[in-house]
């Protein structure tokens, strides 16, 4: 091996980036075309932009979305947090193997059956205790609720798990009620996985159709549900637009993940 | 040992002595199980007010696990802990007279120094005014004035290791447990900080339990040391009597380097023994307090710095001598260390100081080379 980089690893790495990115380029390329179909150039244009803003429709479907999301993500990374704290500090308790399997179990679970049993006991509840009365923003939070939870509770945990626990102890030595060292050390260090997980729950609660689609009743359609919808009748330039806004928030997403993610190696101690 | 009669000025200073002084820490029959596995194991220990004691052994021995449970981390499975006459056995580590200095300084990242050492005065719910004062006057002592301000990352290892100290300190604890206090810091750094947290401990005669496996920070540290192995102790006592007295090969060998013979009592006259160790060729003399018979096997203990080597046949009978060959040397700058091979094939550890100042060897590979060491020097083990 040499130092000099090879040819053969510059084009895998060439052609890596142009399978992952070029159906972005092109889908933002296409949001500025002028012309009615999506798929033929007639010109610049930020037309399809202003239609967007118009259409009633799509700014409900994403206002729903954001409701969802942030709500979704809030209580995720509470429960989240707690189940984390639970695994990660409390020690060897009855059915902690029962329970460790159980979180992780959305993760590879296959959405559909995610969505299908969650259809199932919304629809039982209603037959026993007559809610929810209607599926809507309740329902599909609390689906996005489930699985988000878990990736949270694993960001949480492994964050635990690399911190000293001797801090901890510390607190407690000079004087902490051991609630109060959650509150006093372990949240303030915790805090930048608390905030990716809450990005992370963010994201997903977002991008989330299949179990929407589950778990969702007539008037309630969140922002992917919508474009399915419309792409099914065909892609016209106005989905390519609202498509690029949704790359645009993910990039920023992504790239507050990072920076939240780089302070947090920072401060850990160095030693 | 303790056969000289104490005076008063011993007895204060070594309270251990003394069978009517009231011990400070009272460790009484305590064990700690973790399943199976036992890490203390019916353990007994008096601490005096005002020491600094140490509790020394390999990794894995039990004495972190011991350290824990003094300071409430760790409940033992029998047994009851004492500090200045109060069961602690059961009170846990937030209310115990106790402060712990942890071995990774336990450094709050996301706090300054001076919101590090503030904190448990704080939770004791000090006014903040005395707060600051109290906060401000620690620092001062550990020579971290003006340091207040800084964040932990800021800080250097030696520096972290001081703000933990003043953590632990700034609420004037009944006692001070160190964990390792030493072991993260880098060798010139470490010598210095052993004198300066002695010098803390004088002036602020709380009593200190440290915790470690460096057997010359115990050395240097305490007024008394325990040796502890497989969750019990071997031997307590002060550093040079756990030296030049050991109860054991254990001890001979894990506090200094040591050579050991095997050997057998062949006549005595009062405490004098004349052994014959096979690996010496010749007997051995020394002298025990140990009750032993003719006929008894024996270990004989010599420590490298108790040998001289010398070229000449030294003519000296009242030492014991044998001869060899040196089969390897290090110059360590101050000392050098000759491993010597005598004719049975054993090697002989001795260490010599480098008095004279000289690029050229006063002792070369294949010299010949005569060892020799008082009588008073042999040590008779059994264990």
């Amino acid at each position: 091996m040499n130092n000099k980089r090879s040819p053969f690893i510059f084009s895998v790495l060439a052609f890596g980036y142009a399978f992952l990115y070029i159906p972005l380029v092109s889908v933002i390329v296409y949001s500025f075309n002028d012309s009615r179909l999506a798929t033929v150039w007639g010109g610049f244009s930020t037309r399809w932009y202003g239609e967007l803003l118009r259409n009633d429709q799509v700014l409900d479907a994403a206002l729903l979305s954001l409701r969802i999301a942030v709500t979704t993500a809030t209580f995720a990374t509470i429960l989240g947090t707690m189940l984390g704290l639970v695994l990660a500090r409390f020690g060897n308790f009855r059915g902690r193997t029962l329970l460790t399997g159980m979180i992780t179990s959305p993760l590879v679970m296959p959405e559909v059956i995610t969505g299908l049993s969650l259809l199932l006991l919304f629809v039982s509840l209603h037959g026993l205790f007559g809610w929810p009365a209607t599926r809507g923003f309740s329902t599909i939070t609390i689906a996005h609720i489930t699985f988000a939870m878990a990736y949270v509770t694993v960001i949480v945990r492994s964050r635990l798990a690399a911190m000293d626990q001797s801090l901890e102890e510390a607190a407690m030595d000079l004087g902490c009620r051991p609630l109060r060292v959650v509150f006093d050390i372990t949240i303030p260090l915790i805090a930048p996985a608390m905030i990716s997980g809450w990005l992370l729950a963010f994201t997903l609660s977002l991008d989330d159709l299949v179990i929407s689609s589950f778990v969702s009743g007539p008037g309630a359609s969140t922002l992917p549900m919508l474009i399915f919808s419309k792409v099914r009748l065909g892609v016209t330039p106005d989905i390519n637009a609202l498509a690029s806004i949704i790359i645009l928030l993910v990039s920023l997403g992504v790239v507050a993940a990072w920076l939240v993610s780089r302070r947090m190696q920072k401060s850990l101690p160095s030693n | 040992m303790g056969n000289q009669t104490a005076t008063n000025k011993q007895l204060t200073e070594q309270p251990w002595l003394d069978s009517t002084a009231q011990p400070f820490i009272v460790i009484e029959n305590v064990s700690k199980h973790f399943g199976d596995f036992v890490a203390v194991n019916n353990v007994n220990l008096n601490i005096y007010k005002g020491e600094l004691f140490s509790i020394l052994g390999a990794s894995g021995c039990g004495k972190t696990t011991l350290l824990r449970m003094l300071a409430g981390f760790e409940t033992p499975t029998s047994g009851r802990i004492l500090i200045d006459g109060i069961d602690v056995t059961d009170v846990p580590p937030y209310w115990r007279p106790v402060n712990m200095m942890f071995q990774s300084y336990a450094i709050f990242p996301h706090m300054t120094v001076f919101e590090n050492v503030a904190y448990g005065l704080r939770k004791e719910g000090v006014q903040p005014a005395e707060i600051e004062k109290r906060v401000a006057d620690m620092l001062e002592l550990v020579q971290l004035g003006g340091y207040g301000k800084r964040k932990p990352t800021q800080l250097s290892g030696g520096e972290r290791q001081r703000v933990a100290l003043a953590r632990a300190l700034v609420k004037r604890p009944k006692v001070l447990l160190l964990d390792e206090p030493l072991a993260a810091l880098d060798k010139k750094l470490r010598e210095h900080t052993q004198f300066e947290l002695m010098n803390i401990q004088d002036e602020l005669g709380i009593t200190f339990v440290v915790v470690t496996h460096d057997q010359e920070e115990a050395m240097i540290l305490s007024s008394r040391i325990a040796v502890m192995k497989q969750g019990g102790f071997i031997q307590v006592g002060m550093p040079k009597e756990v030296y030049e007295y050991p109860g054991s090969r254990y001890v001979a060998d894990f506090i200094g380097t040591v050579n050991l013979l095997e050997a057998k009592i062949e006549s005595k006259d009062g405490d004098q023994i004349v052994a014959a160790a096979p690996e010496m060729a010749n007997h051995v003399r020394a002298y025990t307090d140990l009750q032993l018979e003719v006929g008894d096997s024996v270990c004989i203990a010599i420590r490298p710095e108790k040998i001289y080597i010398s070229q000449n046949e030294p003519d000296n009978d009242d030492d014991d001598r044998v001869a060899g060959v040196i089969e390897d040397f290090g110059y360590f700058g101050n000392l050098s260390l000759y491993r010597v091979r005598l004719e049975s094939g054993r090697i002989i550890q001795v260490s010599a100081q480098n008095r004279r100042r000289s690029v050229e060897r006063f002792l070369e590979w294949d010299d010949k080379v005569f060892l020799s060491w008082r009588v008073r020097s042999a040590v008779v083990l059994t264990a």
